[in-house]
């Protein structure tokens, strides 16, 4: 196989349009996602490793926030009023890679060292290495209690901004997604945002046939967050319940985004196979066929 | 004088207050004790008038942190996740990311133990702005027993790359370790004893990371110990300096980065060296110690710790038993250089 090269990662550069009409916005969301897509499907595949199922079934979740819901840019990454995304599944950091390169914060070509030795793009994200990387996550369950210690500091700040992480559906069996949950509620953090990557499938089977996380949206609300469920790759639909901060005054909002892992491949989509299986170079051609033919890729699933 | 402070950093050489009398007259052991908590809790609270980024968070551990006065002076500036360390430390990472520093403040045991990887990934990889207050560690819990003792502490966090690990001797180390956490930008673990023990520090002592104090000079032997056992070394001396051995005392209160330069010297100039400290010993200040010398100026050494799942016992008690009475440090350094 190919070693991961400069040619592999020929990707465009967006940039956010937080003023642009809606229907601009998710047009260009869905041309990002598409973009994201068609990249990270060659890095896992030159790279010869990544979690590409995960991925596939976050990307329109990271491209809606990054294009028109975060209050960030490559000029204010470091701005303290910048609203936060925690990535907590932190094994999906070559989609979290490709969508800031995609965004202007990291260099499209530092894509090419993507896993190599001594790259700062490790199997899972490093803020110290990577710009607009907020916390190393990794180990699951992480993410959501940084992210309402954050919420908190900025409630003290009494600032606007906002906290969004990102956490998947297996890592909601990890207990300290709950105490954060908990505290998140007693705190009354209106401005964090939980979203669930909710592909109901995690490293080798259901997450019901697992550990079942049903009813989640009952579990949720009885933890006091208000909950939402979206189609996790409509654009429009995510695009509106992220921007809508605070979703219930007084409650954190629990975004359930219905996904599926390997989003929009055929061979991939909903199949616990491809967690982290590399995709072989006619594997690869297929899925990139079909998110060329695709029109538009990042539509209903 | 060998003190490793005033050869590196020309800071003002240390005069402990055991020197300033005749130590046989009102030996070391004699003087007042002390709860660190209170110098602790008051440092706290200075610094948070001083600085409005400073934030408290606990698990519940409000009372066994003596932190109800700073509740009512800062209630919002107190976070009390409830009984969830994991969350406690995710919280005080997510916290430092907003700009804040975050004292967390709980039980030594509970802390480490519960919340390891968090203390790994969230504060030392993540490079937080965090200060993990481990507080009544080592056997402070006396008969609540192993569950609630912390001996492990030390080793464990000593193997995670990026954390300072300070343990403070006396009130006095215990507020300047503090004040030097909240201006240091990163994570840092301090312990916070609640057992009594005396002062032995001058009132202006001001902290410095990863340095060795010598309270007192000697030629024979060496006892490096730091916590609530420096005491007890201390009082070993006087016992030996009565049998005609002259023991050098350093105070080792940063475990890590450990001072090297003092342990080498004291490798060099005397004739062997005793640790002992309130945690295992092994992988904390006397495995430190050890891994030191025997890389690069092999003499003998014993270590003193706790090497197993204490028994039934007070704090003071357990200290004695694994030998780490005044008596016992003596007796250990004794054993050492016949």
């Amino acid at each position: 196989m190919t070693a991961l090269a400069s040619e592999h990662v020929t990707m465009p550069v967006f940039h956010r349009l937080p003023d642009a009409h809606r229907d601009e916005q998710i047009a260009r969301i869905a041309e990002a996602a598409r973009q994201i897509r068609i990249q990270d499907l060659k890095l896992v595949h030159y790279a010869g490793a990544g979690h590409i199922g995960g991925d596939l079934s976050a990307i329109d979740i990271l491209a809606t926030l990054y294009g028109a819901v975060l209050n960030i840019a490559p000029e204010t990454v470091d701005d303290p009023e910048r609203d936060r995304f925690i990535l907590s599944k932190g094994h999906i950091a070559g989609a979290l890679y490709v969508t800031l390169a995609a965004f202007g914060f990291l260099p499209v070509e530092d894509l090419a060292t993507f896993l190599k030795p001594l790259s700062k793009l490790n199997g899972h994200p490093n803020r110290n290495y990577v710009r607009g990387v907020e916390a190393n996550t990794g180990p699951l369950g992480h993410g959501l209690p940084i992210a309402v210690g954050h919420a908190i500091s900025a409630k003290l700040d009494v600032s606007r901004r906002r906290t969004y992480v990102l956490v998947g559906d297996g890592e909601l069996q990890e207990g300290s997604n709950w105490e954060a949950m908990m505290a998140a509620s007693h705190y009354e953090l209106d401005r964090l945002t939980v979203i669930v990557d909710r592909n109901r499938l995690q490293q080798g089977a259901t997450v019901r046939e697992t550990n079942d996380l049903e009813p989640l949206d009952h579990k949720a609300t009885a933890f006091g967050l208000a909950v939402v469920e979206v189609n996790g790759h409509d654009h429009r639909e995510l695009l509106d319940v992220l921007s809508a901060v605070p979703f219930r005054p007084g409650k954190p909002t629990f975004v359930i985004a219905h996904t599926h892992k390997g989003h929009p491949i055929s061979f991939m989509s909903n199949n616990t196979a491809w967690h982290h299986k590399v995709p072989s170079a006619e594997q690869l051609e297929l899925a990139l066929d079909e998110l060329t033919a695709a029109d538009p890729p990042g539509g209903a699933a | 004088m060998t003190d490793t402070r005033v050869l590196q950093g020309g800071t003002t050489p240390l005069e402990p207050t055991a020197t300033s009398r005749d130590p046989r007259q009102h030996s070391i052991a004699e003087r007042p004790r002390h709860d660190c908590r209170n110098a602790y809790v008051e440092t706290l609270a200075e610094l948070a008038h001083e600085n409005h980024r400073i934030v408290g968070v606990v698990n519940d551990s409000v009372g066994s942190s003596k932190l109800d006065a700073f509740k009512r002076a800062f209630p919002d500036r107190l976070i009390n996740v409830g009984i969830a360390e994991q969350d406690m430390v995710g919280v005080a990472a997510g916290l430092a990311n907003g700009g804040r520093i975050a004292f967390v403040s709980a039980a030594s045991c509970f802390l480490t133990a519960r919340a390891l990887e968090q203390i790994k990934a969230d504060v030392a990889y993540s490079n937080r702005n965090v200060k993990l207050c481990g507080m009544s560690p080592g056997m402070a819990y006396g008969e609540l027993g192993p569950t609630h003792h912390s001996i492990e502490d030390i080793a464990w966090l000593r193997a995670i790359d990026n954390m300072t690990i300070v343990v403070p001797a006396d009130p006095i180390e215990t507020a300047a370790a503090m004040r030097w956490a909240a201006e240091v930008e990163g994570p840092v673990f301090i312990r916070v004893s609640r057992m009594s023990v005396p002062e032995l520090y001058p009132k202006d002592y001001t902290f410095a990371p990863g340095k060795a104090v010598t309270l007192r000079d000697g030629e024979d032997v060496t006892l490096i110990s730091n916590g609530t056992v420096l005491w007890r070394a201390l009082v070993a001396a006087e016992q030996l300096e009565d049998a005609g051995i002259s023991a050098r005392v350093i105070s080792m209160p940063t475990v890590k980065p450990l001072d090297t330069e003092a342990v080498l010297l004291a490798a060099r100039e005397t004739r062997g060296i005793v640790t002992a400290e309130e945690a295992t010993g092994a992988g904390a200040l006397g495995g430190a110690v050890a891994e030191t010398v025997a890389q690069n100026h092999p003499i003998k050494i014993k270590i003193l710790g706790v090497p197993e799942f204490a028994p039934t016992g007070s704090a003071g008690f357990l200290l004695d038993r694994y030998g780490m009475s005044p008596e016992g440090i003596a007796e250990a350094a004794r054993a050492l250089i016949i």
